[in-house]
């Protein structure tokens, strides 16, 4: 009985931490592992029975590959892990590249309270949901109303459907992408070089550093470190978009697909519109792969390059 | 000292920003912070503005006639405005209750070296980071294994925890709660629980009120979980009625909430009354902004991902 009563009395040990994860460890396992179980839908004929919701799963047929063969002899793969992929890399190069600029010049500016109330002003999109950025943006982009209209014809140019043109999009969701999120990242890399000893600097000045010299030679390379931690998180989630953004923003028209529809906003759509459970687990499951082989390999090449900068 | 130091302000300092350019970076961050206030005032400017105007000049940045009507289409429809304000509100304030406790509970066990199995419950959370059950069977989870469609629980649950919140917790909880002191309580023989609830928890109020904050903004604002799981017009969250009332004011035709008094009514201000609608439930945010935005940042802050 040796094998038994040792658990049982490490469990009776630890019972008061076992009793506070208790309630997280049940929400992990329905909202977090039974769905990642329920993946093997991928490769079923998903039929509702009678039974609950696990015999319905397992009674369902094996269908092998099938579901993803459907997906990647359309066309609709390519496109939308094209459209996943693109716009995620730009938005986390565009985001790094602006959040330190910024995060760099609101520490340089020598007004304390001015440079609080940018950082303010440039936060606030955070807060604000999809939907009504996606008013927001309406306000602009309206075919009949907008303010670019407007513009355009005080300029006697002719109006352009926003909302029916999709080579427009991919600047649209770029920016609008930035907008939202640029000052949230800010905030990351400021604090960071908030917390850069000073003594570096007055070491550069009395050795006649100019101010672009400590940025170049101190600030940045401080700042490595944390790109390197932010731009792996981004890169591991880069086959999940912000659904918002690309199913707001557009307000759902047909005739943007091609530039906006990415892996999320397809699958949502081979749900609801179609009821295609197979097919749509089929490309989760396609996503949730590749994303944590990515994550994986890109914490792997960091732990080559440097081991303290790895995730894990 | 004073004059010396006015001196030293006056000199050349090859070190320090020149003027011109502090001027330069001035003026570029005031020009970004305003691109990100602009469209919400002009969406202001826009619920003020006269049908009339609009249909004749568009969207403005001056109106040439000003309105109330749209505020006074809202007053009309206000039975169902108030509800779904309702719904967000007990959403947001019963999400943030749970979610804060869950994460709490779960963030501070694994934070103890004392308990045994830490390692194993860090890896349980951390891993939901990496791979994620996708969106279909979690819907199928939702719907048919825990039957939580049209329940105020399926905008609640969904929510309640996210591993990267855990993370920060547990480094928060072992950084800043000192284990001398828990061990001192611990010898005049306090439980733990006592301990957590009446020591760790005081301690760790900043970091809690972040999460929390996170927590509010994340409920008040979320409509997708409306959008998948929620059909009945009772139970609609502002969000997700903003939403709804997107391409026309039909959602509101259908609403039992609406007196037909009202709908019959046949100039609607569209445009004007759909933006009078995310201003009213923008404005919440938009005015507790500036004083949780200090809060916000500093507890972004508090606690990073890695040990």
């Amino acid at each position: 009985m040796e094998w038994l009563s040792r658990p049982l009395r490490d469990i009776y040990k630890n019972r008061i931490w076992l009793l506070m994860v208790l309630p997280g460890l049940i929400w992990f396992i329905l909202f977090a592992y039974i769905p990642m179980g329920g993946q093997i839908l991928a490769f079923k004929d998903f039929r509702q029975g009678h039974g609950g919701f696990i015999s319905n799963v397992i009674n369902s047929e094996w269908v092998g590959f099938e579901n993803f063969e459907y997906l990647f002899t359309s066309n609709d793969a390519w496109e939308i892990t094209r459209n996943t992929l693109g716009y995620n890399l730009v938005g986390i190069f565009l985001g790094l590249v602006f959040a330190v600029t910024f995060a760099i010049i609101l520490s340089e500016i020598a007004n304390k309270k001015l440079a609080k109330i940018y950082q303010t002003g440039m936060l606030f999109p955070h807060f604000l949901s999809w939907v009504v950025v996606s008013y927001f943006a309406f306000a602009f982009l309206s075919k009949d109303n907008g303010l670019l209209n407007n513009i355009f014809s005080f300029f006697g140019l002719e109006a352009v459907s926003f909302y029916y043109e999709s080579e427009y999009w991919p600047f649209i969701l770029v920016f609008m992408g930035l907008w939202k999120s640029v000052g949230y990242s800010t905030i990351f890399y400021l604090a960071a070089i908030v917390g850069i000893d000073r003594s570096y600097y007055e070491a550069a000045m009395i050795d006649g550093a100019t101010k672009w010299q400590q940025v170049k030679h101190i600030t940045i390379p401080m700042l490595v470190p944390l790109m390197i931690i932010l731009t792996i998180l981004a890169l591991g989630g880069i086959f999940n978009s912000d659904f918002g953004l690309f199913y707001q923003l557009p307000r759902d028209s047909g005739a943007l697909y091609e530039a906006t529809n990415v892996i999320d906003t397809y699958v949502y759509r081979a749900l609801q519109n179609n009821g295609d459970i197979g097919m749509s687990t089929a490309v989760g499951l396609y996503k949730s792969t590749v994303g944590f082989i990515l994550v994986l390999l890109t914490n792997y090449i960091v732990r080559k390059i440097d081991e303290e900068q790895a995730l894990f | 000292m004073e004059e010396k130091k006015k001196q030293k302000k006056k000199a050349y300092n090859p070190h320090q920003m020149s003027r011109t350019s502090n001027v330069i970076l001035n003026v570029l961050m005031a020009i970004l912070a305003f691109v990100c206030i602009f469209p919400f005032i002009y969406v202001i400017i826009i619920s003020f503005s006269d049908k009339s105007s609009i249909a004749s000049e568009g969207f403005q940045l001056i109106p040439s006639s000003w309105s109330l009507e749209a505020y006074r289409y809202l007053w009309s429809i206000k039975d169902a405005l108030f509800n779904a304000y309702a719904v967000t509100i007990l959403v947001t304030v019963l999400g943030t209750i749970i979610s804060v406790m869950l994460i709490s509970f779960y963030a501070y066990a694994i934070s103890r070296k004392e308990f045994q199995y830490r390692k194993q419950f860090t890896f349980i959370a951390f891993f939901t980071m990496l791979f994620s059950g996708g969106l279909v069977p979690t819907y199928i989870v939702i719907t048919q294994m825990l039957k939580l469609q049209d329940t105020i629980w399926a905008l609640i649950l969904p929510l309640a925890i996210n591993a990267f919140w855990i993370i920060m917790m547990r480094t928060f909880f072992k950084q800043s709660v000192p284990e001398g002191v828990l061990e001192s309580a611990r010898i005049d023989g306090a439980s733990e629980l006592r301990i957590f609830f009446q020591i760790v928890l005081p301690l760790s109020l900043p970091a809690i009120a972040t999460i929390a904050l996170f927590s509010t903004l994340g409920y008040w604002n979320d409509w997708f979980n409306a959008l998948l799981y929620i059909e009945n017009p009772n139970l609609v969250p502002l969000q997700h009625f903003l939403m709804k009332i997107e391409n026309n004011l039909e959602f509101l035709r259908n609403n039992p909430l609406i007196s037909n008094q009202v709908q019959s009514t046949a100039s609607i201000p569209k445009d004007t009354a759909q933006m009078a609608i995310v201003v009213v439930s923008t404005l919440p945010i938009a005015l507790a902004y500036p004083f949780f935005q200090r809060y916000f940042v500093a507890g972004l802050t508090v606690g990073s991902v890695k040990e």
